[in-house]
């Protein structure tokens, strides 16, 4: 059978030698809830030699907004986008979800707003990738020299399988960490049922979705439950953390920035406990 | 234009709590709608052109769409050239009041009924018992549906929520008040229960005069019918009887033979998994030697026209109920039918009930929302319908809807402030530190438990991340400028 078609698949590369500029989009939610996800980018991205910059005037991409029918309120944030990352390669963003709403709906929302100085700009936009993406397609790499000592088993989320096609490129990723023990997660490939706004507006069926998910990742036994997107880490996380299970999540990002010297990507100073804590899985 | 709904049914949230609590109903779901997905996912592995023929079918779809009026005058010609008569029904009421004269015509006083999406939606067999005359559905779910006083499901297996314990406990309990009982000693064997109602049904077929059928595709250029089925209940519906009514939507309409070929490739992989359904029906008007004497096609508009006009909207009415959508939902599987409130449920009832009624009521202002957009229904679409892209299109009509309120609702307010604030970076600092102080003051333990209003929705059942005494960009700045 040939394979489903992939709605909106890596954009044309950009060249991986020489001046490559590359902006971080770091989301809004990452930004506020999980920092050490953008610290592990940081890292990594240095580690393989390249240098990423950080645009201070990025704020959100509009996702929220666009997908709960909010079409007017998400416009001044897809123009915010268009003009934060104006004049780089290429933008990198560790949220399968977050890539896929620029990619897929940018240039729609700017359509309909009638602006069309804003369809130029969002026409213009740099390649905006998914970290899994930008590693595997843009510099070529599957071993980034990680190492992770844990058990782990990996979920798809639905916009970086579905939306993104990232297809098996953060399995890639992961099965080139040394030391891990990468479990295979059944069910993968359903929804964990956060879907944003969903997980308030329909709270019990988007927990009842949740809880045969964590179902899946207990029968695994493993450790680390991981994944290209936090804000459905953040909802299967908090499930896990409710029913103290010990499991923890991690985004792919900060399992791929770990080495043997541990953890803890660029803080000077360890950061606060969360229910995450990532801090606390010291390597031996 | 309020038909197709269930009365008195919640908005889906609520009524999806309902049912998340009945555990004998979710593992009904899981276990059937499970097994009709690996079974598809193998039909339709084997088939190499896959991709190409789901374009076939959109495209095919989309064509005839475009030119609507041409092939269903086409069709209504060539029906009327063999024999049979064409009737159009604006909305549901007139698509019943033609229904019911019909039967009337005829002197009958019971039908005998092939599945039908439609005749579900215009609410006919209401209709028809009203008029006195009983309607005696054939389909073995639809039968199970009807004798327990129940509603349909999904679109392909109507008692899907049911199981064989169940069934048996319907039979015994109903059969024979309508007909042929079921045997005493029934147990809960399929063939066993399947053959009860054979029985049942046997007496019917045998002593109707007039069946009513819905229709999968109307071939324009030859106007004939066609309906797909896996039991011979349909043939024995469309063949026995003296007068047959087919009623359809006017979007059942495709131009060709050849067109015809694409679905019916498409349709039973997608459906039930199989390669070829067991009964394929093609009809032409009537013949003087053999089956119906009078054959009457009753096309059905009920919001059609309304929904092509919208231009992201009117993918919908490629849909050919096939069903797959609602087999691979992860919503679907876990509240089942009766909660989307419409005889059309799972991702293609959300899109389509709303298309067709509009958004004027509280459950089909739910229904776009009843989704978490995973895209799975998208996947598996046989005519390409990106449900996903009209939930949220529809969505956007809901918000739009509610803008002249005079007293906004809390979400608006709440994504008005979430937009200001997020719209400049500045502000989105300021929040980020007052947020962070705030919940590091309800925070127990690393831990978030409670949280008050409607994100308490979120820690009735999750605990919620505490922030980080530095956000990202507070941690961009302090090292790297």
């Amino acid at each position: 059978m040939s394979p489903a078609p992939v709605r909106n698949p890596s954009p044309a590369l950009p060249s991986p030698h020489g001046t490559m500029r590359i902006a971080l989009f770091i989301t809004c939610l990452n930004d506020t809830l999980f920092p050490a996800t953008g610290r592990a980018v940081v890292t990594l991205l240095e580690r393989l030699g390249h240098r990423v910059d950080f645009p201070p005037e990025q704020t959100c991409c509009g996702q929220m907004h666009f997908n709960t029918g909010y079409r007017r309120d998400c416009v001044p944030l897809v123009r915010r986008f268009a003009e934060a990352f104006a004049g780089y390669d290429a933008v990198l963003t560790p949220s399968g979800s977050c890539a896929a709403m620029v990619r897929e709906h940018h240039g729609r929302v700017a359509e309909v707003s009638g602006d069309e100085r804003l369809s130029a700009a969002v026409r213009d936009a740099p390649p905006v990738y998914e970290l899994s993406e930008f590693l595997v397609d843009v510099l070529g790499v599957t071993d980034v020299g990680a190492y992770f000592p844990h058990r782990v088993t990996y979920h798809p989320t639905c916009h970086s399988l579905r939306m993104l096609g990232v297809g098996d490129r953060p399995l890639a990723l992961l099965r080139a960490v040394r030391g891990i023990d990468l479990v295979e997660l059944g069910g993968a490939d359903q929804c964990c049922g956060f879907g944003g706004t969903f997980a308030l507006k329909n709270a019990d069926t988007s927990v009842a979705m949740c809880t045969d998910k964590v179902r899946h990742v207990l029968d695994t036994g493993a450790e680390v439950l991981c994944a290209g997107d936090n804000s459905c880490l953040m909802h299967i996380g908090g499930a896990l953390s409710r029913l103290r299970t010990g499991v923890r999540v991690m985004h792919l990002a900060e399992i791929l920035a770990s080495t043997e010297k541990g953890p803890v990507h660029g803080a000077e100073e360890p950061s606060p406990a969360s229910w995450r804590d990532t801090e606390r899985t010291k390597t031996p | 234009m309020n038909d197709a709904t269930f009365l008195g049914m919640p908005a889906f949230p609520a009524a999806a709590a309902g049912a998340l609590r009945d555990s004998q109903l979710r593992g009904n779901l899981a276990r059937a709608t499970g097994t009709i997905r690996s079974r598809r996912a193998a039909a339709v592995s084997e088939q190499d052109d896959w991709e190409h023929l789901r374009e076939a079918g959109r495209a095919v779809k989309e064509r005839t769409l475009r030119h609507l009026d041409r092939y269903l005058l086409q069709l209504e010609e060539k029906v009327t050239a063999a024999g049979g008569t064409v009737h159009w029904a604006r909305d549901a009421e007139e698509a019943r009041r033609i229904v019911v004269g019909l039967v009337q015509d005829t002197g009958e006083r019971e039908v005998v009924k092939v599945k039908s999406m439609v005749t579900q939606e215009i609410g006919l067999n209401d209709a028809l018992a009203d008029a006195g005359i009983d309607a005696y559905e054939t389909d073995l779910a639809e039968l199970i549906v009807q004798l327990g006083q129940d509603h349909p499901s999904h679109i392909l297996v109507p008692a899907i929520h049911r199981n064989r314990a169940e069934i048996r406990e319907i039979f015994l309990r109903s059969m024979g008040a309508y007909g042929t009982a079921a045997p005493a000693d029934l147990n809960d064997d399929p063939r066993r229960l399947a053959e009860a109602a054979r029985r049942h049904l046997r007496e019917k077929f045998l002593r109707a005069k007039v069946a009513v059928s819905g229709v999968n595709f109307l071939v324009a250029e030859t106007g004939t019918a066609v309906v797909v089925e896996s039991e011979g209940n349909g043939r024995m519906c469309l063949t026995l009887p003296e007068t047959l009514i087919s009623v359809a939507g006017i979007e059942k309409v495709i131009p060709t033979w050849q067109d015809l070929e694409v679905f019916l490739q498409l349709l039973p992989r997608s459906s039930t998994g199989e390669r070829m359904n067991p009964y394929t029906s093609t009809w032409t008007g009537t013949r003087a030697d053999d089956g119906p004497r009078a054959f009457h096609l009753v096309l059905v508009d009920a919001g059609r026209t309304e929904a092509l006009s919208d231009p992201v909207g009117r993918q919908v009415l490629n849909c050919i109920r096939c069903s797959a959508c609602l087999n691979v939902c992860p919503v679907y599987e876990r509240v089942g039918g009766h909660a989307y409130g419409s005889v059309y449920p799972g991702p293609i009832g959300a899109v389509l009930s709303p298309q067709l009624r509009g958004t004027a009521s509280e459950v089909d202002r739910a229904l776009p929302y009843a989704s978490s957009l995973c895209g799975a229904c998208y996947e598996v679409c046989p005519v390409k319908i990106d449900i996903p892209e009209v939930l949220v299109h529809l969505r956007a009509r809901v918000v739009e809807d509610g803008r002249g309120r005079l007293v906004p609702k809390p979400e608006r307010l709440a994504m008005a402030a979430a937009r200001w604030v997020i719209s400049r970076p500045a502000r989105l600092t300021a929040a980020q530190r007052a947020g962070a102080v705030a919940a590091r003051l309800v925070a127990r333990r690393g831990r978030v438990g409670r949280l008050p209003g409607p994100l308490s929705r979120w820690t009735d059942t999750r605990d919620a991340p505490v922030p980080p005494a530095e956000t990202f960009s507070a941690w961009w700045k302090r090292t790297r400028r």
